[in-house]
């Protein structure tokens, strides 16, 4: 049997587009005309009904009547349903019980559905949802983490992971230093809304259209709500107009109650939601709560550390156990330990069941090492950078808290290159002098480091599978289990197969996820969307090629290892044959021209009794150097440049990882500075849409803006073509933006001083952190 | 009925419901879905389209606009060109460059972002394209996925190639080759349009007509840009029985010098103020620029800003500062008043039924006199104020002679700081008569935490404001004091 050209580079003579080659968006011209369509753009089937939910306005209350009669009487209500109407299963938790689909009894936040309006208009709907008379009886509400945490509230159990002995090695260290930060949430503000389309099949089962990251999963609870084993139910992602984690579990609430709508009334039922409602009903980023206690000896390196990270969760487990998990996981970033203790914490709180955004926890538990970096430094008088370096993982430094040992050490010499290329140092000292002269303006800068562990932490999602099909002109087709959110997953599993069959790349065309194509599929999550896919479709095609050698090698009485796949045509021995006739006669000869794939993740597992294993196949690894300006008098800033360089491996496709190094980064800054969720002491979100809540604009993108894939480091794990994940990890990169800006205000104190500083970072903390500085030399001066 | 263009088609749409918007008239009725809904509040810009709108002398000027907040009445006697006319490739230049500079990537905010950049494209011509006005196109077009450094070069690159359109290209007319005989049919004069459960919409040409309608019909609502307005209509889901629009009234757009007063008209947009106001009053501009986007500068108007009456609203509060003087018309005539003193309470006026705002006249600058104004928001871009100081001062041989200070964000109403005016009157300008005027601001002001920031910020920003104007005012200093200053 041959062997696949499997992690071979590109041959120099080849077809167009391969893995390794930028190629434009599948649907680029689509978007750009718009011609792409979203869920609210597809042809209205006849009988359309539109839905929209009425919602508790009780943080935490046990609902004592509900008076539907003007909801029902609204013109162009056609059904109206609760929890009673629900046949199936109310509970649609989607790893945890605790989500019921309409409130039943009891009310655990404000916007929690409890029952659902069917009508002839979106308005109708919406505005009939409205106008409920519903009594509640109000019961105790607790709202923030420290709530949660003074009255042990979870929604689920603490863990904590240990390596050695935490408690002697802090007693016993040179210097020791204790700090808290709250770290905010944030609205994942994907620009298209949830939405979904559900139709009634022939068979008393429905057709799901979702807007979704997971649509196995809402394939799987629509079938449980209507009582209907899943094959009753088939779902269909085409493309989702942003998801970030927030269409991960979030979409399937909306497609349950569609579908039991659609139930009721047997027509055909859509369901977008509002920004606003989307804002008040959907699941954000966990705010966190922590704490650190570091002791270190007089060069900065770290002997033990107990680190504290509890997060927000929202009245329902959600994913909020492995949410919590990821943010230990990721307490020390880039950096060794010693001697430690990790202890999570997962709050119930009478607010929306937070739920998976970007990082997934991980960029929330790396902010407390990042600010312990930054308190280090400040206190031994030493520049942050220095903190960073030294305390990386390195040979015979390498393993984590959690007993995974870091194979791949790219960060030190990824760290010392952008250091160079940034001109960190030279940066550093004109910033001194300038702040040293400037009135009112302060320039900081930062260069923090990412480490960012990837695969699923529950094993079982680290699966997928793929279908390739060839019709007899030699087009393809590639379906596989992941979806499409922009991320530009689909070209670069299209890049993957026409790479293994070494054709041009408009020869393959992705179709929409389908459940009925390929079945139990995980998530479009974790960054594994190409890890897991790509791995797929290169297992079917290799069974393709299997088949099409074996053919070629009998057909053409030639050996199999004569027979190479290159630029089109199938090399067979002496003689070359078009990929088009060479497909046509393997047709005629009954080859097989489609087969399905599949890729398990190996090597990872993770015992959560002992808090230790490899839950990581392996580290995606980057680094962001920023430079800010900050108004002492107002707070206001700018961030003036960012350098980065980011680890993708081999990249599959540059421009579209740069895409997402760009973006993430942008994103991560947005969830640090201007990004600022309120709520009101009764649990009630006061900031409901972009007037209030200000996710960056183009102003806000650096001005100078230097961005580059560090060449030359192939993944050392056999991943898809030897390349690395790239979604969530540049969101962290944000980090250094937020490091910076700490950096401007501690130079009030000639950088003795490490201003506390909360996340959002806005105008009025960051005047906060400058004022507490100023109180901290006005301190000074008395004790001198 | 009204009459418009839809990419070059006309389109006569009758029985027109005042709380239609533009967005939802394309996606539900004409089933036309390239242009998005992101947010119905005007703040994300998927929903982003381009009107043109002949002016008086014939000429046609396009913006970019909101289609979520902007209503279909608006739209008699202009042309409204959408993404759809871009759908035949090879496409634009700015579709071209958002390609090959990767400039989409989910692809939802993309069709705002392709219609607010051949808005700035088609006024190419006779400009020096740079990276600020680019930015400026951009500020109303939220982007999730980029980032929007390729959006930034894509900009950049279509703005120095040329568009040739055939002339049946449905968008021909933005490149002003081919104006639309058929838009010059249309009927000018008033424009009135209702539907059979009664719902009625009103858009006269004359003030005359508005002051009959407004006599006739005082519960009636006056509708300009509906930036604010339409937001009852899709944030609130309010019907709104009746609407008087004053987008047609001549006689309220105007915007020129009478004697030591420049007269701005109500309906005048900010885009068409902001030169004219800038020019005497420098500091207008760079606040301008960040009240709202461009598409909210395209449609929001003066006479809305102030009659809205919000505490936050970026408008009065310079201009209380300037001692401006409003303008009122109505079935009883026209009367004058100070700004300051048509706010009574939050979201009070001192409108009387039936009146509307019809101008404001805004001193020239006198010897000596210095204008400062400051906005403090989240955002630099596209946010509302938190705090809005706005400050004319007066200074003679160092010392103050006159001062007003009016601040936003302080109060229920715009309003003036009148124990720190008191301060500083009189006292040689300089940081201890600062301070003592920023002492004074705690007595003047109690303002209110809300999502914006705290009250305690809102005092310290208020107060530190005063001092950046201080040192704002040394002609020796030529370091930036403000963030925005700093490149």
């Amino acid at each position: 049997m041959r062997k696949l050209p499997l992690n071979t580079p590109t041959p120099a003579h080849s077809a167009r587009g391969l893995a390794g080659h930028s190629a434009h968006h599948d649907s680029a011209w689509k978007h750009v005309s718009g011609q792409a369509r979203y869920i609210d753009d597809l042809p209205m089937p006849e009988a359309l009904l539109h839905a929209a939910v009425g919602h508790s306005e009780q943080a935490h209350a046990r609902i004592l009547s509900m008076d539907l009669e003007a909801v029902r009487a609204c013109p162009g209500v056609v059904a109206v349903i609760t929890a009673k109407e629900v046949p199936g299963h109310l509970d649609i938790g989607p790893v945890f019980p605790g989500d019921p689909v309409l409130a039943d009894n009891i009310v655990e936040h404000i916007g929690q559905p409890i029952f659902a309006v069917a009508a002839t208009s979106h308005e109708a709907a919406r505005k009939a949802a409205r106008l409920a008379k519903v009594e509640y009886e109000p019961l105790d509400a607790v709202v923030t983490v420290e709530q949660a945490l003074e009255k042990q509230l979870f929604v689920r159990p603490s863990h904590t992971q240990q390596r050695g002995e935490p408690d002697k090695a802090l007693a016993e260290a040179p210097n020791r230093l204790k700090g808290e930060q709250h770290v905010g949430g944030q609205e994942h503000f994907y620009l298209e809304g949830q939405a979904c389309l559900v139709e009634p099949t022939e068979d008393g089962g429905m057709f799901v259209h979702t807007s979704s990251q997971h649509p196995s999963e809402v394939q799987k609870l629509v079938a449980e709500v209507l009582g209907l084993p899943i094959h009753e139910v088939q779902a269909e992602v085409r493309r989702m107009g942003g998801g970030f984690g927030g269409k991960e579990t979030q979409a399937a609430p909306l497609a349950c109650v569609a579908a039991l709508l659609a139930h009721a009334t047997r027509r055909p039922v859509r369901y977008r939601l509002s920004r606003a409602d989307d804002m008040v009903q959907t699941g954000k980023r966990h705010d966190f709560y922590n704490t650190y206690d570091i002791g270190f000896d007089d060069d900065g390196l770290i002997r033990g550390a107990d680190l504290m990270v509890a997060g927000r969760c929202g009245y329902s487990p959600d994913l909020s156990d492995a949410i919590v998990d990821r943010a230990m996981f990721h307490a020390d970033n880039a950096y060794y330990l010693d001697q430690a203790r990790v202890v999570g914490h997962r709050c119930k709180t009478h607010t929306v069941s937070n739920t998976a955004f970007r990082g997934f926890g991980g960029p929330q538990g790396m902010m407390i090492i990042e600010q312990a970096m930054d308190d280090i430094a400040r206190h031994l008088g030493r520049d942050p950078l220095d903190i960073r370096k030294l305390n990386l993982y390195r040979p015979g430094r390498d393993t984590t808290h959690y007993g995974q040992t870091v194979e791949q050490h790219v960060l030190a010499e990824l760290m010392e290159t952008l250091e160079t290329s940034s001109d960190y140092r030279q940066r550093r000292a004109e910033i001194t002098a300038y702040n040293r002269t400037s009135p009112v303006l302060k320039r900081g800068l930062a260069l923090t480091p990412v480490k960012f562990g990837i695969s699923f932490t529950a094993k079982h999602l680290n699966q997928a599978g793929a279908l390739v099909h060839i019709y007899t002109d030699g087009s393809i087709v590639v379906n596989h289990g992941g979806t499409e959110m922009g991320q530009g997953l689909y070209i670069k599993v299209a890049q993957v197969v026409a790479s293994a069959f070494q054709v041009d790349l408009e020869r393959v065309k992705v179709s929409a996820t389908r459940t009925d194509k390929v079945s139990n599929t995980s998530p479009t999550a974790a960054s594994s969307g190409s890890d897991l896919n790509g791995m797929a479709a290169l297992d079917a095609c290799e069974k393709i090629l299997d088949g099409l050698v074996d053919f070629a090698s009998k057909h053409w009485a030639t050996p199999a290892e004569d027979i190479t796949f290159s630029d089109n045509q199938v090399i067979i021995g002496g003689l070359a044959v078009p990929w088009e006739t060479f497909i046509q006669t393997a047709y005629m000869n009954r080859i097989p021209l489609w087969s399905s794939g599949f890729y398990a993740t190996p090597k990872i597992h993770y015992d959560p009794e002992t808090g230790t294993g490899r839950p990581f196949l392996y580290y995606a690894n980057g680094a962001a150097c920023s430079e800010v300006v900050v108004d002492t008098l107002t707070g206001e800033y700018r961030v003036m440049r960012t350098d980065i360089l980011h680890d993708v491996g081999r990249s599959l496709n540059p421009e579209i990882d740069i895409g997402q190094i760009e973006g993430g980064f942008v994103q991560g800054m947005g969830w640090l500075t201007t990004e600022e969720l309120v709520y009101s002491d009764e649990g009630r979100l006061l900031t409901t849409g972009p007037a209030t809540y200000k996710i960056p604009a183009v102003s806000d993108c650096p001005p100078d803006l230097r961005v580059a894939l560090l060449p030359q480091s192939p993944n050392r794990e056999a991943t898809v073509f030897h390349s690395k994940a790239v979604g969530e990890p540049p969101l962290m990169l944000g980090i250094a933006v937020w490091s910076a800006l700490r950096d401007a205000v501690a130079s009030l104190t000639d950088y003795r001083f490490s201003p506390p500083l909360d996340t959002p970072a806005t105008p009025e903390r960051v005047l906060g952190a400058v004022t507490a500085g100023q109180h901290w030399l006005a301190q000074q001066k008395e004790t001198a | 009925m009204i009459e418009f263009l839809l990419n070059g088609q006309m389109e006569k749409v009758d029985q027109v419901d005042p709380n239609l918007s533009i967005l939802e008239w394309l996606r539900t009725k004409m089933r036309l879905t390239g242009t998005k809904e992101g947010c119905a509040s005007g703040d994300c810009g998927a929903c982003t389209v381009i009107t043109g709108t002949p002016d008086r002398d014939g000429n046609i000027q396009y913006e970019a606009i909101n289609s979520c907040i902007s209503l279909l009445g608006s739209l008699h006697g202009k042309e409204l060109i959408t993404v759809d006319a871009f759908q035949q490739e090879p496409g634009h230049p700015v579709q071209r460059a958002m390609m090959e500079k990767y400039g989409a990537q989910c692809g939802f905010c993309t069709p705002g972002i392709v219609m607010s950049l051949i808005a700035l494209h088609a006024h190419k011509e006779g400009m020096d394209p740079n990276d600020h006005q680019l930015l400026e196109a951009l500020s109303g077009n939220l982007c999730r996925c980029t980032g929007y450094r390729p959006i930034i070069d894509a900009g950049r690159q279509a703005l120095v190639q040329e568009w040739t359109p055939e002339p049946s290209h449905p968008a021909a007319s933005l490149c002003g080759t081919s104006a639309n005989p058929e838009l010059a049919g249309i009927p000018g004069g008033s424009v009135s349009s209702g539907t059979t459960d009664g719902l009625r919409y009103d858009a006269p040409a004359t003030l005359a007509e508005l002051r009959e309608l407004r006599r006739n019909f005082p519960e009636s609502r006056l509708v300009a840009g509906s930036t604010d307005l339409a937001l009852e209509i899709t944030q609130q889901l309010k019907t709104l029985p009746h609407l008087i629009s004053v987008e047609r009234v001549d006689e309220l757009k105007g915007c020129a010098q009478e004697g030591d007063e420049l007269v701005i008209g109500a309906a005048a947009t900010y885009q068409q103020f902001r030169g004219p106001l800038s020019k005497l009053w420098p500091a207008f501009d760079p606040m301008v620029e960040r009240l709202g986007s461009l598409q909210i500068r395209n449609r929001g108007t003066l006479g809305g800003n102030i009659a809205n009456a919000s505490p936050i609203g970026d408008m009065p509060p310079p201009l209380i500062a300037l001692g401006a003087t409003l303008v009122l018309d109505g079935p009883e005539g026209e009367r004058r008043l100070p700004l300051e003193d048509f706010f009574h309470g939050y979201k009070q006026t001192d409108l009387k039924a039936g009146e509307f705002v019809h101008s404001v006249r805004v001193p020239v600058p006198a010897a000596n006199e210095q204008l400062y104004i400051y906005k403090i928001s989240k955002r630099l871009d596209d946010d509302i104020s938190a705090v809005l100081g706005a400050f004319r001062l007066t200074v003679d041989n160092g010392v103050v002679a006159d001062c007003r200070l009016a601040f936003g964000g302080m109060a229920a109403t715009p309003a003036r700081a009148h124990k720190a005016e008191a301060a500083l009157k009189g006292q040689p300008w300089n940081e201890a008569s600062v301070a003592a005027a920023i002492t004074a601001l705690a007595s003047d002001f109690s303002p209110l935490t809300d999502v914006r920031a705290s009250a305690a910020y809102r005092l310290q920003v208020a107060g530190n404001l005063l001092r950046r104007a201080l040192l704002a005012s040394d002609a020796n200093t030529s370091e930036p004091l403000m963030v925005t200053d700093y490149a």
